[in-house]
């Protein structure tokens, strides 16, 4: 963040000293604010002990948010290990020298990304509970449909990271004698992977939050294991505070994570995914995490 | 193909879809102001500013938009009693437009940043130079860059909106496209497949131009250096 | 108060296990004993609600509710013990898929006997006449939907009792949400003037602890819905199920079973349609 201070000289006495004060009011209004909330909610009874004490119970995690948890990391995990494979196979088409498949890679990876994902899981989820291929329709719903967006956008990130490499790694892979796919596959692909990790651990923050999605077509996920603990309990908001908390901490893991790579990696490669110009005023943090 | 097209004499298709769009417009407008203010605390010389900024993103973006949605209803309506309007339904659809906000400005915020990456740091020092203070020349000189810089993620943000707008049938908008594509395909399960691809195309003919017209402003704005 | 809930709905549970046991073994030849066979060592699936409290609601690995009760009555009278019964979530949306692609056994799960859904699924039963009705706070005078005009009313999204009443009462102000303890959840806030749908489940959600005395049902049903046990349009089992419903009606376990599940809801069910006679299998 240092780089920051060629924004403004550093404060001198004076200014300190009104950035104190009106830190303090600030601080003063953002409590103030805080206080107003809890006040009202107390007055609703939100804030009586019962309706939280259900979160020091075994019970509550046993059958409620740690299955639901678990699901949404398994749907999560499988989602991230198709759509990744999905997005390896379009990501090579789109960069292929044959024209036909080049446009129809296309065509897949433009369409599934312009579709919205919630789109998706309601027709798979009702069309698959009417055909017999699957018995857990509102699973494989979530996860195919996290596969085809999630997929198409990892093509894309491969597709630029390849297009991102200097010219000169493709041309001495031609050079000594490979073809142009074995040139992809062997030299630029694994470059072009290191290079977008950062996004592509981004992309998997997307992928855990819109499983949470699942919770409009009834899959038993976090949230709607954490809504089903409200109803029984009376305490919806509180549950669904308490899944979100769930999902800041592991998407803010994630995140870090993602950022920690990019710097680690930035003179790992020549190659960039994202068009980011590291030495510029505010610190470089990768923005891959927009959702869909 | 008679029965498909008597579907859409029962159920109003674009007006639903005209329901996304107006979410979308709205919300955008407003997260583009909340984000720039968020862009701009996390760049001033005020620490607790920055780290309020910095909050506010990693709590929001790292946030189902399905829960802050029903919190808005459950929550926001539900308890606190907020009323944005005194029309009953109209209400919904604008708390679904705050909530479709305040996780959208999260990602504004970090697109303008990486706007404010393109600005070479040498703006900045040439407007310390000139003795502009910190508002002034962020107003001036380097938000005006940064802009110009940030169009491509702005333009990813606004598809990602468009898209996340169906998210709204959590929050009691029923009338958007993806709850009406619900109950048409319950209604007429034998047409699952044609009234999902109405729908799918629809959202594509949203979303493909704005991704050519973000480009080629991109282009076309980009500051020359 | 949360764990006593849940043992009083084991002991519940343990005490209809035990007593329907005792009744199999009484009457060997009766009406179990063409069912025994069937049951051996097999299980059966059976579809309920698992968010329905009163009805079908999942308490932690454990199951209540009516529909939940009459399914394990009529269960057992098929010669399925309790343990062997596999629950099986059946939403609204899914139940006619569940049926046809054999995914369940039998479903017991608010499921309304109309003719439009007897194309694809078999119904045995009925066990239960509902009627669409009002729940509302204590002290409200709303007593039924003509006093509803300018009031805000919730019901769950896309139901048929959310469509009645937009086209019967255009004056009134529908909130539609995901489930109908959301909506009982904005009613606490004060935002919501009633909450519909039929009346059973509203006493369901009437009888939960945490609600327990905030809320009446206004007792004035305008429709009538009769809860059918749906079966695959091939099964033989209707009639057997059918002899199981009487029979839980005559043994008084049935309305045990409603006095049960909506205790503390200032509920009674209406005594013209009910208890339903069974009505003859296809």
């Amino acid at each position: 963040m240092s780089a920051q201070n060629v924004l403004f000289d550093a404060p001198g006495p004076k200014s300190r000293r009104n950035i104190l004060i009106l830190n303090i009011i600030g601080a003063l209004l953002i409590a103030g604010l805080i206080a107003y909330v809890v006040f009202l909610l107390g007055g609703k009874g939100q804030l009586a002990a019962g309706k939280w004490t259900p979160f020091l119970e075994g019970r509550t995690w046993e059958f409620f948010l740690l299955p639901g948890l678990l699901s949404t990391l398994r749907a999560a995990a499988i989602a991230v290990v198709t759509s990744v494979l999905f997005g390896l196979i379009f990501g090579l088409g789109r960069l292929s020298h044959v024209k036909p498949i080049r446009w129809f890679a296309g065509l897949i990876v433009e369409f599934f990304r312009a579709v919205p994902v919630l789109l998706m899981m309601i027709f798979l989820w009702l069309a698959l509970g009417r055909s017999n291929l699957v018995e857990d329709a509102p699973f494989w719903a979530v996860v195919i449909a996290l596969t085809l967006y999630n997929g198409s956008v990892i093509a894309e990130l491969i597709r630029s990271g390849v297009q991102g490499l200097p010219k000169g790694q493709r041309e001495a892979g031609l050079a000594i004698g490979m073809t142009q796919m074995q040139s992809l596959r062997t030299i630029e692909v694994p470059q072009a992977l290191i290079a977008m990790l950062p996004a592509l651990v981004s992309q998997f923050v997307v992928i855990l939050k819109d499983s949470a999605l699942g919770y409009i077509i009834g899959f038993p996920e976090l949230l709607q294991n954490a809504r089903r603990l409200g109803v029984g309990e009376g305490n919806l908001l509180q549950s669904l505070l308490i899944a979100a908390v769930i999902f800041i901490v592991i998407n803010f893991a994630l995140s870090s994570l993602a950022t920690k790579l990019s710097t680690l990696l930035s003179f790992r490669s020549k190659g960039r995914a994202r068009d980011e110009t590291l030495d510029g005023i505010a610190a470089a943090e990768p923005e891959g995490t927009l959702s869909r | 193909m008679d029965n498909f097209l008597t579907l859409f004499e029962t159920y109003n298709v674009p007006a639903a879809f005209w329901v996304n769009i107006q979410l979308t417009f709205w919300a955008a407008v407003w997260s583009l102001v909340l984000g720039t203010l968020l862009a701009l605390m996390r760049i001033s010389p005020i620490p607790s500013l920055q780290w309020l900024g910095a909050a506010y993103v990693n709590i929001f973006r790292n946030t189902p938009l399905t829960i802050i949605i029903a919190f808005g209803v459950l929550g926001l309506f539900g308890q606190l009693q907020v009323s944005l309007t005194d029309d009953f339904n109209l209400n919904f659809f604008r708390l679904a437009i705050l909530g479709l906000t305040i996780y959208h400005a999260a990602f504004v915020c970090e697109a303008i940043r990486s706007g404010v990456n393109t600005v070479p740091l040498g703006q900045a020092e040439a407007a310390r130079a000139i003795g502009l203070s910190f508002l002034p020349a962020a107003r001036l000189i380097i938000l005006p860059q940064a802009f110009r810089g940030a169009i491509a993620p702005l333009g990813n943000v606004l598809i990602a909106l468009i898209k996340n707008s169906t998210v709204a049938a959590a929050g009691s908008v029923a009338a958007e496209a993806s709850s009406l594509m619900k109950t048409m395909i319950e209604f007429r399960g034998d047409l699952v497949i044609p009234i999902f691809f109405t729908f799918a195309i629809g959202f594509v003919i949203l979303v493909i131009p704005v991704g050519l017209l973000t480009t080629w402003a991109s282009r076309r704005l980009a500051v020359a250096r | 108060m949360r764990k006593t809930r849940y043992a009083a709905a084991m002991a519940a549970a343990a005490a209809l296990t035990l007593t329907a046991c005792g009744g199999g073994g009484g009457n060997e030849g009766g009406g179990g004993g063409g069912g025994g066979e069937e049951g051996g060592g097999e299980t059966i699936t059976i579809g309920i609600k698992f968010d329905q409290p009163g009805l079908g609601f999942d308490e932690g690995g454990s199951y209540s509710g009516f529909d939940v009760d009459v399914a394990k009555y009529v269960a057992n009278e098929l010669g399925f013990s309790e343990d062997q019964i596999e629950w099986k979530e059946a939403p609204s949306a899914n139940r006619e898929n569940l049926l046809s692609n054999n995914d369940v056994d039998m479903i017991f799960a608010t499921y309304s006997i109309t003719d439009e859904r007897k194309q694809t699924v078999s119904f045995a039963g009925p066990y239960f006449v509902a009627g669409q009705d009002l729940l509302v706070p204590k002290d409200s005078d709303i007593a039924g939907p003509e006093d509803l005009e300018g009031k805000n009313l919730c019901s769950v999204t896309g139901s048929t009792s959310a469509q009645k009443i937009k086209d019967q009462y255009p004056g009134v102000n529908l909130v539609e949400q995901p489930g109908y303890a959301e909506c009982v959840s904005v009613m606490g806030g004060g935002q919501i003037d009633a909450v519909t749908t039929d009346d059973i489940i509203l006493a369901g959600l009437a009888a939960q602890e945490t609600n327990a005395g905030q809320f009446k049902v206004v007792g004035n049903p305008f429709s009538e819905e009769r809860y059918g046990v749906g079966l695959p349009k091939d099964s033989d089992r209707c009639e057997d199920i059918n002899a199981a419903i009487a029979k839980m009606i005559e043994e008084g376990a049935w309305e045990e079973a409603i006095t049960k599940n909506t205790e503390g809801a200032d509920y009674s069910f209406n005594e013209e349609l009910n208890p339903p006679e069974p009505e003859p299998c296809a």
